[in-house]
């Protein structure tokens, strides 16, 4: 059996490669695709511990089905929005939108 | 006990407060029918203010009991309650509140301009509010009405009001809220202090609250929390400069129910509060209250007398008077605390009289500059006596119902320390030097423009209008035991609360160096 | 007797309440049928009133509790004794005559309902100050008579003067009153009721410094009503009001309610010899500084007011002296022929068209022979002409401070009495004798109509006669007689009328004649002298004609100040301190929120990587502290 840990490290390494991708791209739909990937860094450690864990087998999983939905619609929502901002401005570089500037 | 099943057998209180709300919603499903919204504000008002006089029939005047106790659970988890009951204080100014509500409908009859329904409503739910904070026996309940009549008061102001409408406005909301988020945080303080063990709920009613017993510094903080709340109400000096702005900001309706009412809760909640529920803080602090009061009456009057704009004029006047109410509480004894209890009552009658009279000629000249004033005696004799009638009656006339409060909160303070009682009594010279001076400036002299011979003078509208606190003046002037004996008991409450805090003789110096003692 | 009581104040309130309502639309010329007939009618219930005093009925009688608010209890109610049925008596008869006087003199007035109105107002209030039976109520009509005296003082309002001088009668009367009221207050604090027989029959427990206390504060009040100096300024302003009123209220009735208010607490002041010699000292101070202005007026009303400030001196003397009887009398005296002379005033100011400048009048003694005639008669009795009111008065009080040891207020009286009879026939010879100095006005001038002139008969009989009716023999004459009861417990021992008392009497009838003879030279003999006495008197002369520029020390040291404070207070502290701190708190906040802007970039990812360090921060802090 492969050991808790090296799940773990695969999902540690996709959350930083998201979190890496999010702050750091300018394209509004490679950011979105970021979080995409570390929403799933986060579906792996669940399903791992849910797995090595004595009395919590399945809650891990359950757990996950919210993330697919909440992923999904946050997919939905973040690309619409997305082609919103570039009907707008004829851009997708997130640098161009900062009218909430105070 | 004074179940209103048994004195009326219909929640009174209830109906009160919320048929003015009731009718406001009403009203918002009538868009576009003028004639029809401006009846439905009258004939609510108008039914509010008979039922107030049902409830002073109703009432039973020979007892301190609260009565037409109505107790449901609101919040049972935090110990609140729906508990609303009233005393001969809260009757009296429950039928002032709805005599002035119902007097200002017809007040501002063709008034408004724009947005004349909305107006109206934002008054009948100012109504409510200030009738809910007169009823309510809740400490959480007290504040939910607290603030709800803040903030129709808020957009009558910034809507409705003058060119400096928003600046106004958002000082009268700055000033208010920051006194009322002092109380939120006693109120909420006391509540849990003032449990019986640590896992029981927390205390909000009233009738519990007085039985317990705080600790000193409790009291101080808390006393101090809530007096900062009334005093920025009454307004007392020198947290009064909202008032000024506001009423010259405010639409004439607006000025009547603010000074008419509004400073009363204050006073209000002085009696209510401050008093039962902190007699330690209320023994050391009432000389410092007093000094503060006898700086209102005078600095009041002082800066009353300079005034070229009428409103403001009487906005200060307001002040000066007003002093004489905290001044008449903090006395502690029953003479002064019915005294301020009548100023009170007097001033609500008196200063609304003042503000209509100010708005019917500002009607009819488009000013408020008393130097643009002058003579209007002769275009308009029946003004200029009604109006000679209430600066009278406002300056502490015999007779009518300005004497008789400030005479026994004079009686009172003079009773608690002469000197103090002497230095407040020059407040009654100065109140006939600025309102006696203005009188002479609009009214007297030559007249400046003879086309004001062709406006008209006062319509039977708005001798209606006056007509009823001119009668309630005389009355209360000439037999003011009408009131007092409604106020009676509930204050003799008060000073039997009091009586075993205070301390034994001493001038009002010494008193003061003592209290020195009490705060370190 | 209770409805007499209770009608003589109702009826003139009843008619005032009616005229002022309708006079405007419905009466309009007719509105003094009312107002004199309820005049009249209290006026004969007055005469009944005394009819039944003097059988030895009093009245105590309380109506109802007007205030009741824990220990402070106040009652209306009456009391009807002595002192109350004279000065009902004086108050309705010149009050009655008063009515009667303005039909004539009002006539053609645009405000004639409310005259007419303002009057009953008055004359209810006025009843009522001496009706009541404790010191709020006394307070209460005090300032009610005020209010009166206020609307009739600037009864033509269009004219700044009258409004002015309105204004200043009714706030330095304000100024007595604060005295007065905490007069009022202090008596309650100390004896625990108002009443007047509660009080007085509670006065032994009370120390001499609260007596004396209490008597200087009441006293106060009686300063402001009866223009005592230092606040005597607003009774010569006070003619500004149309001269009727002049006549009633700042002649023979209102400005007495202060010597009646010492009488009827004649108990509490003889408890304090000190502030008995404060009111002595006081009345003869005013006495002889107001007849001093007197000397030099030219306005024929402001003459009057002067002559009646002293006169009220005098009766103050009277009182502090502890002769209250006398002052009594003179007060009684006074009404009826310092009434009368007002009344005469107003005669020759409507004959001369409105004016009130003596320079310009003169001759007039064969145009109105009966005003002249009854002037002089009213002059007379001022001036203490032997047999007439004002010699028995004036000569009782005089020897009242005689006898009780204080022989200078004796002197400061002889000196004013003798100014008083100089300035009356002054008026007398500039106003009626010479030749006419305003032909224009002159040819115009004429008698009274008869509503006019049968007033100043009227009242021209008890100034004739009354001092021998009621001051014979001196001193223990019949008005003693009558007020003894009242006076009772504060009387010393009656004097016997010796041949001291002849001498001092013969000494004021020669001084007064004296006053009138030197009036004669200056005015009749030698009209080249006044100018001359004038400019030798130098500074003198222009201090007293322009009333030692009192009012100007007023306005320097008091009102001005006043004024500036106030609008200091209000450019300073209000809109400078208070606001400027609510706006500078309001300022700070916003600079703490601009300063803060800029972290507000609107760049998502900004935003997204301080969060990322906020949580970073977050779980090392937890490592370092859980570790």
């Amino acid at each position: 059996m492969t050991p808790l840990q090296q799940y773990l490290a695969l999902s540690i390494a996709l959350f930083f490669i998201g979190s890496w991708g999010v702050l750091a791209r300018r394209n509004i739909i490679l950011i979105v695709m970021c979080v995409e990937l570390m929403l799933n860094a986060i579906n792996i450690a669940l399903v791992a511990f849910s797995n090595y864990s004595p009395t919590g087998a399945g809650r891990g999983e359950v757990f996950v089905f919210f993330v697919f939905a909440l992923a999904a619609a946050e997919a939905a929502i973040g690309l619409a929005i997305a082609i919103a901002m570039y009907r707008l401005k004829e851009r997708l570089s997130i640098g161009d939108f900062d009218e909430m500037k105070g | 006990m004074y179940d209103f099943q048994e004195q009326i057998g219909f929640p009174i209180l209830t109906v009160l407060t919320f048929l003015p709300a009731v009718a406001g919603l009403v009203m918002l499903l009538m868009r576009g029918k003028p004639k029809a919204y401006k009846g439905v504000a009258l004939a609510a008002t108008a039914a509010n203010f008979i039922l107030s006089l049902v409830l002073i029939a109703y009432f039973d005047r020979y007892t301190a009991d609260m009565q037409f106790i109505e107790k449901v659970p609101w919040i049972s988890s935090l110990g609140v309650s729906y508990h609303m009951s009233v005393d001969g204080i809260s009757v009296l100014l429950i039928m002032l509140t709805a005599l002035l509500s119902l007097i200002i409908i017809p007040a501002s009859w063709n008034y408004i301009k724009e947005r004349e329904m909305q107006f109206f409503v934002a008054f009948l739910f100012l109504e409510t509010g200030l009738i809910g904070v007169f009823c309510a026996r809740d400490l959480l309940l007290f504040y939910v009405f607290w603030e709800i009549m803040l903030i129709p008061m808020y957009f009558i102001i910034g809507i409705w009001g003058g060119p400096r409408r928003i600046y106004a406005a958002v000082k009268f909301f700055l000033f208010t809220f920051a006194g009322s988020l002092l109380m939120l945080i006693a109120i909420v303080a006391i509540a849990y202090l003032a449990r019986a063990n640590p896992y029981a709920t927390p205390v909000f009613d009233m009738d519990l609250l007085e039985k317990s017993i705080f600790s000193y510094q409790v009291q101080m903080l808390a006393f101090l929390a809530f007096f900062i709340a009334f005093a920025v109400k009454v307004p007392m000096w020198p947290l009064h400069t909202w008032l000024p702005d506001a009423h010259v900001e405010a639409p004439t309706a607006g000025s009547v129910i603010l000074a008419g009412v509004m400073l009363k809760v204050g006073g209000y909640g002085m009696l209510r509060l401050c008093i039962p529920l902190f007699p330690d803080a209320v023994v050391t602090l009432a000389p410092w209250i007093l000094v503060l009061s006898l700086i209102a009456i005078i600095y009041g009057a002082l800066v009353s007398l300079v005034q070229k704009d009428l409103k403001k004029l009487v906005a200060y006047s307001s002040v000066s008077h007003m002093g004489f109410v905290t001044a008449g509480i903090f006395a502690l004894n029953l003479v002064g605390i019915e005294g301020g209890i009548m100023v009170m009552f007097s001033h609500g009658l008196l200063t609304g009289a003042l503000f209509l009279m100010v708005g019917f000629l500002y009607e009819r000249l488009h000013t408020r500059e008393i130097a643009d004033m002058g003579g209007l005696a002769g275009p308009f004799p029946v003004m200029a006596g009604v109006l000679l009638f209430f600066t009278l009656a406002s300056l502490g006339l015999p007779g009518l119902s300005g004497f008789v409060g400030e005479f026994l909160s004079l009686v009172g303070l003079f009773t608690y320390s002469k000197p103090l009682g002497a230095i407040a009594s020059i407040g009654v010279i100065l109140a006939a030097a600025y309102l006696l001076w203005m009188f002479q400036r609009v009214m007297f002299t030559k007249l400046r423009d003879e086309k004001w011979y062709k406006l008209p003078d006062l319509s039977l509208r708005e001798i209606v209008s006056l007509a009823p606190l001119a009668i309630l003046a005389v009355w209360a002037g000439v037999y003011p035991n009408t009131f007092l004996q409604l106020i009676q008991p509930s204050a003799a409450r008060l000073t039997e609360k009091m009586a075993p805090y205070m301390a034994e003789g001493g001038s009002a110096v010494e008193r003061i160096f003592a209290s020195l003692g009490g705060l370190f | 007797m209770k409805t007499a009581v209770l009608l003589i104040p109702l009826l003139p309130l009843a008619s005032f309440i009616i005229t002022g309502l309708f006079g405007k639309r419905y009466f309009k010329e007719k509105s003094h049928y009312l107002s004199v007939a309820a005049v009249a009618v209290s006026w004969l219930l007055s005469v009944y009133l005394i009819v039944q005093v003097e059988r030895g009925e009093e009245l105590h009688w309380q109506v109802y509790s007007w205030i009741a608010a824990g220990s402070f209890k106040v009652e209306i109610g009456f009391l009807v004794d002595q002192l109350t049925a004279i000065m009902l008596l004086v108050v309705s008869t010149v009050g009655f005559m008063v009515h009667v006087y303005s039909i004539g003199y009002m006539k053609g007035d645009g405000g004639y309902y409310r005259f007419f109105a303002y009057l009953n107002l008055f004359m209810f209030s006025m009843f009522m100050l001496v009706l009541g039976n404790n010191f709020l109520m006394l307070y209460v009509f005090w300032e009610a008579v005020g209010l009166c005296s206020y609307l009739l003082i600037s009864f033509w309002y269009t004219k700044q003067s009258a409004a002015n001088a309105g204004t200043k009668a009714f706030l330095v009367n304000r100024v007595g009153d604060f005295g007065f009221g905490l007069g009022i207050m202090l008596i309650f604090v100390t004896v625990g009721t108002l009443s007047y027989s509660g009080v007085f029959s509670s006065l032994g427990s009370i120390g001499t410094g609260t007596m004396t206390a209490i008597c200087l504060l009441l006293f106060m009040g009686a300063m402001g009503k009866s223009a005592q100096f230092p606040l005597h300024v607003w009774l010569p302003d006070a003619m500004e009001g149309p001269t009727p009123v002049s006549s009633l209220i700042h002649a023979a009735t209102m400005v007495n309610a202060g010597v009646y208010m010492v009488a009827r607490s004649s108990p509490i002041f003889s408890h304090s010899p000190n502030a008995m010699f404060v009111v002595a000292l006081v009345g003869a101070f005013t006495a002889i500084f107001a007849a001093s202005i007197g000397l030099v007026q030219n306005d024929i009303k402001k003459v009057l007011a002067y002559s009646t400030v002293s006169q009220l001196g005098y009766m103050f003397v009277a009182l502090g002296v502890g002769a209250w009887t006398a002052g009594m009398f003179h007060l009684v005296a006074h009404g009826f022929f310092k009434g009368l002379l007002f009344l005469g005033s107003g005669s020759v100011i409507h004959a001369m068209g409105g004016e009130q400048d003596m320079r310009k009048m003169g001759g007039l003694k064969n145009k109105t022979k009966i005003t002249y005639w009854t002037f002089v008669i009213g002059a007379l009795a001022i001036s203490g002409f032997p047999g007439l009111a004002g010699f028995f008065s004036k000569d009782s009080v005089l020897a009242g401070a005689f006898h009780k040891g204080f022989w200078y207020f004796w002197l400061v009286g002889l000196v004013a009495a003798f100014m008083t009879a100089f300035y009356m026939f002054r008026l007398i010879f500039m106003t009626f004798h010479g030749k006419p100095r305003d032909e224009k006005a002159f040819a115009h001038a004429h008698e009274s109509p008869r509503s006019m002139t049968i007033p100043l008969i009227v009242l021209a009989v008890p100034s004739a006669i009354i001092g021998l009716l009621l001051g014979l023999p001196p001193e223990s004459g019949h008005i003693d007689h009558f007020l003894e009861p009242v006076f009772e417990a504060v009387m010393g021992e009656p004097v016997h009328f010796g041949l001291l008392d002849a001498g001092l009497m013969t000494l004021s009838a020669l001084i007064g004649i004296g006053g009138i003879l030197l009036a004669w030279l200056f005015y009749v003999k030698r009209p080249d002298l006044p100018a001359k006495a004038g400019a030798r008197a130098g500074f003198l002369y222009r201090a007293a004609l322009n009333k030692y520029w009192i009012d100007e020390f007023y306005f320097a040291v008091f009102i001005n100040p006043v004024r500036a404070l106030g609008r200091g207070l209000w450019r300073w502290v209000d809109v400078g301190i208070i606001d400027g701190f609510a706006n500078g708190s309001a300022r700070f906040f916003n600079g703490v929120g601009m300063a803060l802007k800029p972290s507000q970039s609107g760049k998502a990812q900004v935003y997204l990587f301080s969060m990322f360090l906020g949580f970073l921060a977050l779980l090392v802090a937890y490592l370092i502290l859980t570790i």
